[in-house]
């Protein structure tokens, strides 16, 4: 909402420059956005008067004048046809910054005179094109300020704009008097009487209206009144009309035009005009049938939807109710009759209206957030007296369908409740000012709102009319006392603690994190077994964002892409978020997934660089594991989704159906579906699925310390290739659980002398004995039921 | 007998190596070495000659083994020393590579606010980041026609055929779960709400998704007074600097009163320095919870009250840690990554200080 300083001061008695009125409306909730003030730059400059105007000795056009200036008599040399002696000036003195030639001043010597100053042109100031002389003020004062005197004798030429930003709930501060309404309830001035007009018809009016009967009232148009004025001379509109539209951005269009428009600043108060020579018959008001089409003023052709509301005369729709008018009955220049209406529409049908036929104007703005019903009636005879002022004609009776809604409300004022909630002493008398200010009317305890604040619905909407008022920017702080006495106890969740250490952990393992869209391709998603329609949006912004993810992988590896697109080959990533398997509200889990991209790190001379590989995740994946508390005995299974590369990868489990974390590599026509250059491996946890601790104590278990020297022996054994690790360190572990403290495989070998299909693997068995220095003979009895466990389980034997 | 000592003395002395060494102690201690052998003919002589030559052949021995042994000793220093000399290495070579990682600046920032909001008892509370509209508009006194709706640019989810349930949105700010803990944990109540939003909006200064952390404190005399103090103390502890906050009236449809919140700042050459100068800088929206939302969330507005506030965690973030464009938040450039990330360890604590 923009308008004018004076525009304001037509309707509020103040003596607030632009600076407080500003700093005023912000804080009262009407923030200004920007304040556009020509006198800005020309605030340096003042009036002077040329006592003396003698010829410069060697220059024919340049005079030398002595100047009297609010700093004492000053010579200064010009040019100007019109420099004589007597006369009023404009003075930029030495050290101002002059606009129209772009320049700062400094004391000069023109032909070998100094001058001490400039007289300015017009042009000079950026006021008009004028150059032929320079500006001879008929009145004012050595010494006063040129913005004052222009503020005083030519206002326009120094009027600030100040645009605010209007909240949803002050349909009133629409137009400039409620603005001005706001600012006198402040105490920033007084709000000026309206001018009200009266002027009866002098004929019938010969165009009836009428309201269909599912049209009326709610969800339709409660009233629609209008009248025909007769023998306008329809043109441009009066300057100061014009400069004030211009001022806030508004195209003068004709004066009829540019009356309804007035109306709609000034007063919140859309109006429409037909050219009622253009009106066939009666005007109708009544719901649109699907396929009915209307060119509206903006020349764009809208096909309605059954329902919405529309005025239609015996030719057809001709104008969109509240929102639009149609462009076949809209006034011209050559309109002589003209068919003026002011109607109060349903809110709701208007904003609904509005959406769907994507129409953003004045009158669509202002009749769905709520204009004053009560002064439907009036604005008509405002309206007509001033078409009457500008237009000359003769006004008909008044014709009137429906009827102005009555919404009288009341709530109670509770001054007690309003300074408990604002934490903020306004006493109770200053309370009830504030809200008469604004007007609302004060019945002992209950307050009435104003017409033209249907926003006001409760109790809780009448304090924030008093805090507004009284001003927040006064609110002094008061500490918050603490919910419980002493030291604060710890409030995260089990799992939120998990995420904090399983993020800080990944972090320091090498990988950076991302925080990548929620959203992805559908095909992204697909590739990850999402990309239904369940998970998609209705408007997404762009093909790219279409779906909630799956997965958190699909959105690294376009990471790692895009990365690798700017040459970056390596890296290790890492996301903790949700991921979405259905598109109901908590069909999210928390995941944590990283990727291990190219090599392990860049060239060096130590000739550690290799390829990353599945073991690189599997150990980062348990680590994170283990820092989230999963217990150190898993099952590592394999057939997980088709993205992970079939034979490398594994599941770790506890029991087959709880999966805590995939490890692997990443399936290469994933990677080349997503252009990512490999070769690539990843993890993915599930940390909600790790289990809770059983006990909750801080108490670990007794350390057991033996003093006896443990005792290592070495194993290999020949398997088939299929056979794996894990199951023979389960089955050497299990041969004697007391004495093998721990089995680890060290050496694998493939092929070789052991033929096709075979492999060696190497044990490490370590035994702790309790109580007494095992004998040889007890280390051979065990090693012997290690072999028969591991050859039992795994068809394989002891290699010799 | 000097003559012997000073021979051997000055023999050991100049030994080369460890073999010319052997030697002398075979010649001089050896079981027939020159000292040995007169030790044998202490035998033969008389007490009072033994008396005399006994302990003095003795340390003559023990004078012959200590220098041996001082002689090996330095021997083998020196051979240790020798190649020690061949074992230079060019030690401004690089070390081997080790990945370092980084915690992203809105987890950090997640983390700060989380201490501070800890510490004045607010617990964190989660919910779905796809909405039913109830929760996300109805509850928070946003009926269908309200013009915040639009203007909230809401991202739908799409409805299956035949499926005629209003369609479900991506939540456009954390407040739905403010409904969802009133629900669940009644008054008093005092939580922070973190976590992932979404508009449908895209340029310098917004994304698609961002990141929210809402504020809400019911109990029975909690007022926008206390509303100013808590955020007063969060930022002033948030920036590590002394920060006014400026309270504009303004309106949102689920508080009432309403202000807009700004905190002081001073820009210099484009960058903006918090809590100095006199300048304001729009932060968040905050207000008294609207009557209607305490019903929504189950609680009797007669008996109860408090205070909501909402907040951009990048924005913020994009503030302290001088961060200018926040669509780079989301694009996991490695090179934005390294230089706005943070170190694994740099948890930051209330007692150690929100930054290093």
């Amino acid at each position: 909402m923009k308008f004018t300083l004076s525009w304001l001061k037509e309707h509020l008695d103040t003596s607030a420059g632009v600076d407080e009125i500003a700093e005023t409306l912000t804080d009262l909730g009407l923030e200004v956005e920007g304040v556009e003030n020509p006198a800005a730059r020309l605030s340096a400059f003042t009036l002077a008067r040329v006592r003396s105007a003698e010829q410069h000795p060697d220059a024919d056009r340049l005079r030398v004048c002595m100047v009297e200036t609010d700093e004492g008599d000053r010579q200064i040399v010009c040019g100007a046809p019109n420099a004589r002696e007597g006369i009023t000036v404009v003075l930029a003195k030495p050290g101002d910054y002059v606009p129209g030639i772009d320049v700062t001043l400094s004391v000069g010597k023109i032909r070998g005179v100094e001058s001490h100053g400039m007289m300015a042109s017009e042009r000079e100031l950026e006021l008009s094109d004028e150059h032929t002389g320079i500006i001879e003020l008929p009145s004012g004062e050595v010494g006063q300020r040129f913005v004052d005197w222009l503020a005083e004798n030519d206002p326009a030429k120094v009027d600030p704009v100040i645009e605010i930003a209007i909240t949803p709930n002050r349909q009133d501060a629409l137009g400039v008097h409620g603005i001005a309404r706001d600012l006198a309830a402040r105490g920033l001035g007084t709000l000026k009487p309206l001018k009200t007009a009266q002027v009866p018809g002098s004929f019938p009016c010969p165009i009836k209206v009428e309201i269909d009967a599912d049209t009326q009232g709610e969800g339709g148009c409660h009233v629609f009144a209008g009248r025909v004025i007769r023998g306008v001379t329809n043109g441009p509109s009066p300057e100061w009309l014009q400069q004030r539209l211009r001022a806030i951005g508004l195209r003068p269009i004709s004066a009829l035009v540019d009356v309804t428009n007035y109306f709609t600043f000034d007063r919140n108060r859309p109006l429409h005009v037909f050219d009622a020579a253009k009106v066939q018959g009666g005007l109708r008001i009544h719901r649109a049938k699907e396929g009915d089409t209307l060119v509206g003023l903006d020349e764009k052709t809208y096909s309605f939807s059954d329902g919405q509301v529309v005025i239609s005369d015996a030719g057809g729709v001709e104008s969109i109710g509240g929102i639009m008018g149609g462009l076949a009955t809209g006034a011209t220049l050559e309109t002589t009759d003209v068919f003026l209406e002011a109607a109060v529409w349903d809110r709701i049908q208007i904003a609904h209206t509005g959406r769907a036929l994507k129409i953003n104007s004045d009158a669509r703005y202002r009749n769905e957030r709520g204009i004053d019903p009560a002064y439907n009636m009036q604005a008509m005879e405002d309206a007509t007296q001033m078409i009457l002022d500008l237009c000359g004609g003769e006004a008909s009776e008044i014709v009137v369908a429906g009827a102005v809604p009555e919404d009288r409300r009341a709530y109670r004022l509770d001054p007690a409740r309003v300074v408990s909630l604002v934490g903020m002493e306004i006493p109770a008398e200053t309370q009830r000012a504030t809200l008469e200010a604004l007007g609302f009317v004060l019945e002992g305890d209950m307050a009435h709102p104003p017409s033209w604040r249907p926003d006001v619905l409760g109790e809780a909407d009448l304090v924030e009319e008093v805090a507004r008022i009284a001003s927040l920017t006064r609110l002094q702080g008061t500490p918050l006392p603490r919910a419980q006495a002493g030291v604060p106890r710890p409030i995260l969740s089990p799992l939120q603690k998990r995420e904090q250490v399983a993020r800080r952990t990944a972090a320091a393992l090498g990988y950076d994190e991302c925080v990548t869209y929620t959203f992805i391709d559908r095909a992204s998603a697909a590739l990850f077994g999402g990309g239904d329609d369940a998970t998609m949006l209705a408007n997404p912004i762009s093909s790219e964002m279409s779906h909630m993810r799956p997965a958190l992988l699909p959105g690294l590896l376009q990471a790692a892409a895009r990365n690798q697109a700017r040459g970056q080959m390596d890296m290790a990533l890492f996301e903790l978020g949700h991921a979405f398997h259905g598109g109901e509200p908590g069909e999210q889990h928390l995941l944590l997934s990283g990727l291990l991209v190219g090599r392990t790190g860049p060239k060096d001379v130590h000739g550690a660089q290799r390829p990353v590989d599945v073991f690189d995740v599997k150990a980062d994946a348990e680590a994170l594991l283990a820092a989230i508390g999963a217990p150190a005995k898993v099952q590592i299974l394999r057939g997980a989704r088709e993205w992970w590369h079939p034979g490398r990868h594994g599941m770790i489990c506890l029991g087959p159906k709880k999966v805590l974390g995939i490890f692997g590599e990443l399936h290469p026509k994933v990677l080349r579906e997503m252009d990512v250059k490999g070769p690539v491996m990843g993890f993915t946890l599930w940390p909600a699925e790790v289990p809770l601790p059983r006990k909750a104590g801080a108490t670990r278990p007794a350390l057991e310390l033996h003093d006896l020297q443990p005792v290592e022996r070495d194993f290999a054994f020949v398997v088939d290739s299929e056979v794996e690790a894990l199951t023979l360190v389960n089955a050497a572990a299990g041969a004697d659980k007391g004495l093998i403290a721990d089995v680890r495989v060290f050496d694998e070998f493939i092929g070789g002398s052991l033929g096709e299909g075979k492999k060696s693997l190497a044990l490490t068995v370590r035994l702790q004995p309790k109580d007494k220095t095992l004998k040889e003979k007890e280390i051979e009895a065990v090693a012997a039921k290690i072999v028969e466990k591991v050859t039992k389980a795994t068809g394989g034997t002891l290699r010799g | 007998m000097d003559d012997l000592r000073d021979k051997y003395i000055t023999a050991i002395a100049e030994a080369a190596d460890e073999a010319a060494l052997e030697q002398l102690r075979v010649a001089a201690v050896g079981k027939k070495g020159e000292i040995s052998l007169k030790m044998r003919e202490l035998g033969k002589m008389t007490p009072e000659e033994r008396q005399v030559m006994g302990p003095r052949l003795n340390a003559l021995k023990d004078e012959i083994n200590a220098a041996l042994a001082a002689r090996k000793t330095a021997l083998a220093d020196a051979a240790l020393e020798e190649r020690l000399k061949g074992e230079w290495l060019d030690v401004t070579l690089p070390a081997r590579p080790r990945r370092q990682g980084s915690i992203h600046p809105v987890s950090q920032v997640w983390e700060e606010c989380t201490a501070i909001f800890a510490d004045m008892g607010f617990a964190v509370a989660e919910g779905p980041q796809i909405e039913d509209d109830w929760y996300n508009f109805d509850a928070l006194n946003i009926p269908s026609h309200h013009p915040a709706r639009a203007e909230m640019d809401t991202f739908y989810m799409h409805r299956a055929e035949g499926d005629n349930r209003a369609p479900h949105v991506l939540r456009t700010h954390t407040s739905p779960v403010q409904i969802r803990s009133m629900q669940a944990q009644g008054a008093p109540i005092r939580i922070i709400a973190p976590g992932r939003v979404y508009r449908a909006d895209y340029d310098q200064t917004h994304t698609p998704m961002f990141h929210q952390i809402e504020g809400l404190a019911i109990d029975r005399d909690i007022s926008m007074a206390n509303l100013k103090w808590v955020l007063e103390e969060f930022f002033s502890v948030f920036f590590g600097t002394s920060v006014k906050t400026r309270f504009r009236a303004s309106h949102f449809p689920f508080t009432e009163p309403s202000a807009e919140v700004d905190i002081q700042c001073s820009w210099q050459g484009g960058q903006v320095k918090v809590g100095e100068g006199d300048d304001w800088l729009e932060v968040l929206g905050s207000g008294m919870v609207h009557p209607k939302v305490l019903e929504a969330g189950g609680i009797d507005p007669n008996e109860w009250q408090g205070f909501a506030f909402g907040m951009g965690i990048d924005r913020i973030a994009m503030l302290k840690y001088g961060i200018p464009d926040l669509r780079a938040f989301f694009d996991s450039d490695l090179r934005w990554l390294r230089h706005f990330g943070f170190p694994g360890l740099d948890v930051p604590t209330l007692h150690g200080g929100l930054n290093r």
